[in-house]
């Protein structure tokens, strides 16, 4: 079977991986860092912060989209603060995107390197200041490393996550071929044309692959990151 | 000579410790009787609510004149109960780990012959996982060593090996004391251990120092846990 792509498909298809690449790298230091916030750390309000950033998993993701609107849009105030001060607008670009599969795809991200932080031992990290390590070092050298399975994972879940995001995105951002049209809103936006759906397929099929692709991808980084770390 | 003056609540359990160490000093008690807190608060692992803790002319901690030293600026090396080396790093890089931190260059001759010492130079590209539980020990004496520490805490070194495997580390114990001349506080609640590798004995029961002496306090009898407190 051969895929007839028109040159709207591909540039749906590579903004898509643009947008959750994007999306997946610019998350991930905060996903790291939230996640060790909650593994490692009590404070008050643990539980409401825990609330907010579980939302997006369980709120409509449309619902999550008009929150980003009336936020970040060019006339909200958080928006508009933005525009005016340092000329970055979100609304109707490839960059309001990456910010509404970002927040889609952070509930996922924290929850599996949370998960991974929590299952090591901490009384390693007290054998590493004994040896000299101070807070920093003893992260960077046993934390870092031995939480590594569970940051790929992560990462690859947030990565799918972002390619598949459909709700948010349309209602933030609109439907703009070449600006915000992912590889979700393409297949949609051929759906609702009559006899369209047969152009979709091979979008469809595209999407099946890169999913396929990532999630094998992500089964064998974190098999080599767990031999790597059992010395196999 | 290490001087120490502590006190610190652990919940319902009261732990007062205050003695002098010089040479081989075994800590002596029950299992529960606060030897491994007070090892822990040596190390700098644990902070005492109250007292002083000094190295020779070196004040790791004074509450009142609130000095602490964290445990990464002490230079003391721990070799604890179940090893900890850490699982992601060849034996060779568990070795290496304290020089690393502490930024020292590279010490051949050291090197050399702690591992001659300890004779584990055929484990050096083997992970912690693939070492046997005598093996693991020896690495973790090694490590610890390897930091040239100013003291050196032994926590039960031995109580996670069977007796074969005792006999057989015991011997590298026993060099390290006659050859490293590093001071050693080593934690023990077998009398015969304690007879074999100290020269003094500070008995800890309960929380509580009871005795200092020399082996003659071995032959009375250790009270089972004093005061029926739970172990911290």
């Amino acid at each position: 079977m051969v895929l007839n792509l028109t040159s709207e498909d591909w540039t749906a298809i590579i903004l898509s991986l643009r947008i959750a690449s994007v999306a997946t790298a610019v998350t991930l230091p905060f996903g790291i860092a939230v996640a060790l916030l909650l593994a490692r750390k009590d404070f008050w309000g643990k539980a409401l912060v825990d609330a907010v950033i579980y939302l997006p998993l369980v709120l409509p993701p449309v619902v999550t989209g008009y929150l980003l609107l009336i936020t970040l849009g060019r006339r909200a105030p958080v928006g508009a603060f933005l525009a005016d001060h340092f000329g970055i607008v979100f609304s109707f670009r490839w960059t309001g995107a990456v910010i509404s599969c970002g927040v889609m795809a952070f509930p996922l991200m924290v929850r599996a390197i949370r998960l991974s932080i929590e299952a090591i031992d901490r009384r390693l990290e007290d054998a590493a200041s004994t040896l000299g390590a101070n807070r920093f070092w003893a992260f960077a050298t046993i934390t870092l490393p031995l939480a590594l399975p569970g940051i790929v994972a992560g990462a690859m879940l947030a990565f799918a996550r972002a390619l598949g995001e459909f709700g948010a995105t349309i209602t933030f951002v609109s439907n703009i071929p070449g600006e915000t049209q992912t590889i979700s809103a393409a297949i949609y936006t051929l759906t609702q044309v009559p006899g369209g759906d047969a152009a979709a397929l091979d979008l469809v099929i595209v999407a099946v692959l890169i999913s396929v692709a990532a999630l094998m991808a992500s089964e064998w980084l974190a098999r080599r990151a767990i031999a790597r770390m059992h010395g196999i | 000579m290490l001087t120490v003056d502590i006190e610190k609540r652990l919940g319902d359990f009261a732990l007062a410790a205050s003695f002098n160490s010089e040479g081989v000093t075994a800590l002596y008690g029950p299992s529960g009787s606060g030897k491994t807190s007070i090892v822990n608060m040596i190390a700098g692992l644990m902070k005492p609510d109250r007292g002083r803790i000094a190295l020779d002319d070196l004040v790791l901690l004074d509450r009142s004149a609130r000095i602490n030293v964290p445990a990464a600026k002490r230079r003391i090396g721990y070799v604890f109960q179940e090893g900890r080396l850490f699982p992601h790093m060849s034996v060779k890089r568990n070795l290496d780990y304290g020089r690393w931190m502490g930024e020292h260059a590279a010490d051949p001759a050291a090197f050399a012959h702690v591992i001659d010492l300890l004779d584990i130079g055929h484990l050096l590209d083997r992970r912690p996982g693939k070492l046997s539980g005598g093996e693991r020990q020896r690495v973790a004496v090694g490590r610890a060593l390897l930091m040239k520490p100013r003291l050196l805490l032994l926590d039960e070194p031995l109580a996670s090996l069977d007796t074969g495997r005792k006999n057989e580390i015991f011997p590298y114990l026993e060099r390290l004391r006659d050859e490293a001349k590093v001071p050693m506080i080593y934690v023990s609640h077998d009398a015969a251990e304690v007879k074999r590798i100290a020269s003094r004995v500070v008995r800890v029961e309960g929380g509580k120092v009871t005795a200092t002496g020399g082996m003659e306090l071995l032959s009375q009898a250790v009270m089972p846990r004093a005061g029926g407190a739970s172990s911290p």
